[in-house]
This record gives structure tokens, sequence and C-alpha cells, in this order.
């Protein structure tokens, strides 16, 4: 296709993509190095019969311009990703030259909000993606032992917990695991403890947001799996058997290479999508126990003077994090299409 | 066709398949019906702090409204909180998301599966690293601007930050789907005259279907259940069913507030159990289009 043919077929979505993707990060690049103004305090002095009295207040009028003159605010340079909220350097240096013990290092580094919420976003992409997976390649593997007739109905109740609004599916499994709910009466009276709260507790917390991110995330394994499991080769399988291997060695030597190539593809998809876990903590109102990234971000721009500088040096960081994450697939995805092309 | 050999089990090994499958069953399913039977009991049922199995029976419903089961959630959220309104605003955004999307989608993912260049390799790949970009990160980049030039607020607005989000992934899975349509096709009705906007309009559209219906199903659940974009920029006026129910839950202080909620989720899930009913050899399809590319 000639270059100039390309550029119009592409137009639109390329337009679309760079006004509302790239300048944003742009925009959010630039705002993350800059501070709002502060306001500007005036003092007045105040006389009357019982003489004078000095008082400060906000000059409105003054704050306002100096806010049209630049609307960007203050330049600030690195100074808020420094800050106590995110990469907290002089607090690190603290706690690292205070501290009794690797444990009580991490303790310390933990509670500070950024260094939190990276954990909880990083053990949640690490233990949802694997479990999910192998959940989703054990249901393949019985929706394939079963009668045709019954896939179907099988495939359209194990695609729910996926379709579901993540929002939706997170608020349904919540009022569920609530103390007055189903799951969690179960939960209390198996435990023996009548005050047993999932809202109260930081561990009980994180496991439910494990729990809910396994449950709605396994299905597209499934899905996937069970599709490859449909070109696993028949003859191979039946020459396997024939050289006498058993039920599980076709499994391992046979079914699983087959599907190997997908298990990449089902990895980078789902550590893009969970490294971007957001909405199961604000329907787990969760925020005081688990933050992620994403919600970390979330929390500073619906706060009622919304941070957006925080905001933005947050949101920096995380796509910083995004390309680390996905470069080993660009690297590799460039070598494929390097020999393709020559 | 009859079972192969290979596929052949032994007796307590497909017990345990079935075992495993009726369990996974339940744990999906189960908590959809039972939400939706809830929706129907007054809050002191659906969260009763006597027994759980009140939710089942429902008596304080009996007592409060004189019937088993009572409507009150849902008439409180419609017509009392004005969730049709959001209902509304969902309806307009996606169906606009879905079509500009397609749009932009088809044109461009047709000219990234027909170019042998080496800059679709970059396209794609930037394309890629947007599609990982957590939604929310983008929208403080919004902000202001937004504030700014009075951006903010409007269902436009979120509408095309909707169509650029959901850009990279139509692509891919446009791209994907047009490299399977053989070349030959554009290409001889281009050696019979045709320009290429012609081929794409006279050979490629009439051909396309499938692959579009299959990404207007992602795309529409991309719109559907978008949170952070839609609750971000949107006012009060605007908001769409996801936000409104999320809004729901700021106020659950009140009695009978959370029905409202539990009421809500039920009617903004309905929608997409039909569309699973009926689309779910695309969207199977649809999830392992990328997939069995490797």
């Amino acid at each position: 296709m000639k270059h100039k043919t390309f550029l119009w077929f592409i137009l639109p979505s390329a337009l679309a993509m760079l006004l509302f993707i790239a300048l944003p990060i742009v925009s959010v690049a630039l705002q993350s190095v800059f501070a709002p103004h502060e306001q500007v305090i005036r003092e007045v002095e105040n006389c009357d019969v019982f003489g004078c009295k000095k008082s400060t207040t906000v000059d409105v009028e003054a704050t306002a311009a100096l806010s049209t003159a630049s609307p960007l605010g203050r330049f600030v340079g690195t100074d808020i990703y420094t800050d106590r909220n995110h990469l907290a350097l002089s607090e690190i240096a603290t706690i690292w030259a205070s501290s009794s013990g690797v444990r009580d290092l991490t303790d310390q580094i933990l509670n500070l909000p950024f260094y939190g919420a990276v954990a909880f976003t990083l053990t949640y992409t690490a233990l949802v993606t694997p479990f999910a997976i192998l959940l989703g390649f054990c249901i393949a593997l019985a929706v394939n032992a079963i009668p045709r007739l019954f896939r179907g109905p099988a495939i359209f109740f194990s695609l729910l917990p996926m379709i579901v609004t993540p929002l939706v599916g997170a608020l349904i499994l919540f009022w569920m695991v609530d103390a007055r709910g189903i799951l969690g009466s179960t939960l209390q009276s198996l435990a023996g403890d009548p005050d047993l709260s999932v809202k109260a507790s930081t561990p009980l917390m994180w496991t439910m947001l494990i729990v809910y991110g396994i449950w709605s995330s396994c299905p597209f394994a499934f899905v996937v799996y069970y599709a490859g499991l449909q070109t696993v080769p028949q003859d191979t399988l039946e020459s396997a058997m024939i050289d006498g291997a058993t039920r599980w060695q076709r499994l391992r030597f046979v079914v699983i290479p087959h599907l190997l190539p997908l298990t990449t593809f089902l990895l980078l998809i789902k550590i893009m999508d969970n490294f971007r876990v957001f909405e199961p903590i604000v329907s787990f109102n969760g925020g005081a126990h688990a933050q992620s990234l994403s919600y970390f971000i979330y929390a500073d721009l619906s706060a009622t003077n919304k941070l957006l500088s925080s905001a933005s040096a947050t949101s920096v960081l995380t796509i910083l994090g995004v390309i680390v994450l996905l470069s080993p697939v660009i690297v590799r995805t460039w070598r494929s299409f390097g020999r393709v092309a020559s | 066709m009859t079972a192969s050999v290979a596929e052949r089990r032994s007796m307590p090994l497909q017990a345990l398949l079935v075992g495993f499958l009726i369990l996974w069953i339940l744990v999906a399913a189960f908590p959809f019906f039972w939400t939706f039977w809830g929706s129907f009991k007054v809050e002191g049922d659906f969260f009763s702090k006597v027994d759980w199995a009140n939710a089942l029976y429902g008596p304080m419903t009996q007592q409060e409204t004189g019937g088993a089961i009572t409507g009150q959630g849902y008439s409180g959220a419609w017509i009392k909180n004005e969730f049709w309104r959001a209902g509304l605003n969902t309806l307009i955004v996606v169906v606009s998301v879905v079509t500009i999307s397609l749009t932009f989608g088809t044109l461009g993912g047709y000219a990234l599966a027909r170019s042998g260049y080496r800059y679709v390799f970059w396209i794609l790949m930037i394309a890629l690293v947007f599609r990982a970009m957590p939604h929310v990160t983008l929208v403080s980049g919004y902000l202001l601007p937004f504030y700014q030039w009075n951006l903010w607020g409007h269902l436009p607005t979120a509408i095309i930050v909707l169509v650029a989000i959901n850009q990279p992934f139509t692509l891919w899975m446009l791209t994907s789907f047009f490299q399977n349509i053989p070349k030959d096709l554009d290409e001889s009705a281009m050696v019979d005259g045709c320009s290429r906007f012609q081929a794409f309009r006279l050979v490629i559209i009439p051909v396309m279907w499938p692959g579009v219906i299959t990404t207007g199903l992602f795309s529409f659940l991309l719109a559907y259940n978008d949170f952070a974009v839609t609750a971000m920029l949107l006012d009060q006026q605007n908001q769409t069913m996801v936000p409104k129910i999320a809004s729901f839950l700021g106020t659950t202080q009140t009695k009978g507030n959370v029905m409202f909620a539990v009421s809500a989720v039920v009617s903004a899930t309905a929608p997409l159990f039909v569309l699973v009913m009926f689309f779910q050899r695309q969207i199977v399809s649809g999830l392992t289009a990328g997939a069995v590319k490797g």
C-alpha cells in the first residue's frame, strides 16, 4: 500500500489516539512537575473604636489572576516525585538509618502510601495471573470432557464472571461476603468468630480482592485454552497412545506443548489487565486496606480539592511501570517481526 | 463425531472432571442468581442480621410490604433516583462509541493489514503500550485541559475519549482479521481499475461483517463496563449506569438505599446476560482470535 493511501486510512484512528492518549500522557508528565499556586495571603488592618487588629485574608482576586496567568501552577521540578506520597526519598533515608532489621525496614516502607500501592498491585498481579490461568486450564479440560450437548450452557455460565461489569461483579461478591450476607455469615460460623468482617481486616481484604480477581479473569483463560484444545492434533495423540503413553504423559508431552504459545499470550494480556486493578477496590470500599496504583490515582482525583499534580506524578510512575512490564514482549515481537520481514 | 479412543476416560477421572465443572459453574453463576433473587426483597432480608436464609423466604419483606417479593428496590432506583436517565445515557454512549470506533478501526485495521512497511510494527507496538495503560492514568491528563476548555461533563467528551481508548484493541483485532482476508480479493479489484478506497468499499466491506461484529461486541463491553472515564469525566446530569451505581453506594447510610444499588446492579447485568446468550459464539471466537495467531 502506498504511504499516502495508508495515511488517509489510518488518519482517524491515529488522530483519536494522538489527541486522547498521547497528548494526555504529555499533559500528565507536565502536570507532574507543576504544583498548584499557593493562595495569595494579604494582611489587612481593621481599625475600630477598640484599636487596630491585624488579620490575614486570602486575596481571591490575586489568586485567580495568578492561575489564569499560568494555569499549570508553579514549576516545582521533581519535588512531587520525591515527596512523602510518592517516592518518599527522605523518609526512606530516615527509615534506612533507624530501622532495626529487614522485617522492620520492609514494614515501614510498605506503610508509605506509594510503596504500599506498588506492593499490592504487584502481589495482585503475581498471584491472580498464574492462578487464573491454571484454573482456566482445568475448566477447559473439564468442559472438553463432557458431552457436546452440555458444552454450550457450561460455556455460557463460565463466561459470566468475565463479561459482567467489573464494578458490578465485585459488588455482587462484596454483598455476599458482607457480615450480613450469605458467605460472610458462613465464614463467621466456620471461624467461630461472630465479629469477623472482611471490611475490617487487611489480610481478608487482600484475599477477597485476589479471589475476585481469579474469579473474574479465569474465564478468559478457559475460553482460550478450550479453543486450543479443539485443535490438538488427534493423530499425535493416538500415536502417543499406541506407543504406550499414559493419559498423564499424553497431557504432559502432547497437549501442554501444543497450548504453550497460548499461555504466553494469556500471560501478556492478564499481566496488563491485572496491573491496572481498580474497580474491585472501589466496590469493596477497601481503600483503607488495599490500594492499587490505579486506585491511588483515583483517590487523588476524586478528593475534594483534586490533587492533580499528585495524581499525575503517580500516573507517570505507573506508565513507566507498564513499559518496563511490557518491554520483554516488545523486544520479542520486534525480533519475530524482523524475521518475517527479511 | 464419535469420540476417538484417545478421548475415552476412566470412570473416576470422568466423575472428578464433571464434579469439578459443576462446582465451578456454581461458583461462576450462583452469585448472579442469588443477587437477582435478593433484589426483590427488603434490606432487612437480603442483609439479614439474624439468618442468611431470610433472603430466601423474606419474612421482613412479608412484614414490611405484605408480599413475599417487592419491587421497591427497582421503583426506588429507576424512578425516585432517576436511574432511567443513567440508562438512557449509557445507551447513547455505548451506541456512539461502538459506531465511531468501528468506523475508525476498520479503516485503520485494513491499512495496517495491507501495508508491509516497518512503521506498521511500530504503530501496533505503540497501540499495545496504549492498550496496557491503566485508563485512570489518562484521566488525570484530561481533567485540567477539559476544565480549561469547558469540555468537562458532557456526553460527547466521554464518547470520544472512550473511542480513543478503544482504538488500540480495535486496531489489533481488526488487523488480524483483515490479514485473514486474502489479498488477491482487493488486489484483483484494483487491477480492474478500482482505487484503494473503492476496492475497500466494494470488495472488502461486504465480507468483513463477521469480524466487525465480533470486534463491535468487545467495543460494546469496554464502553458499557467502563468506570474510570465515565465516573471522572461526566457530571451528575450525564452520569451513565456504572458511576450511578457507585454513587448509590456513597449514600447507603439511609435504610433501604442499598437495595436501590442491588436493583440497579441487577438491571445493569441483565443486558449483558442477553448479550452473552445471543453472541456466545462470536465472543468465544473473538477472545481466541488474537490467541490463535500466538
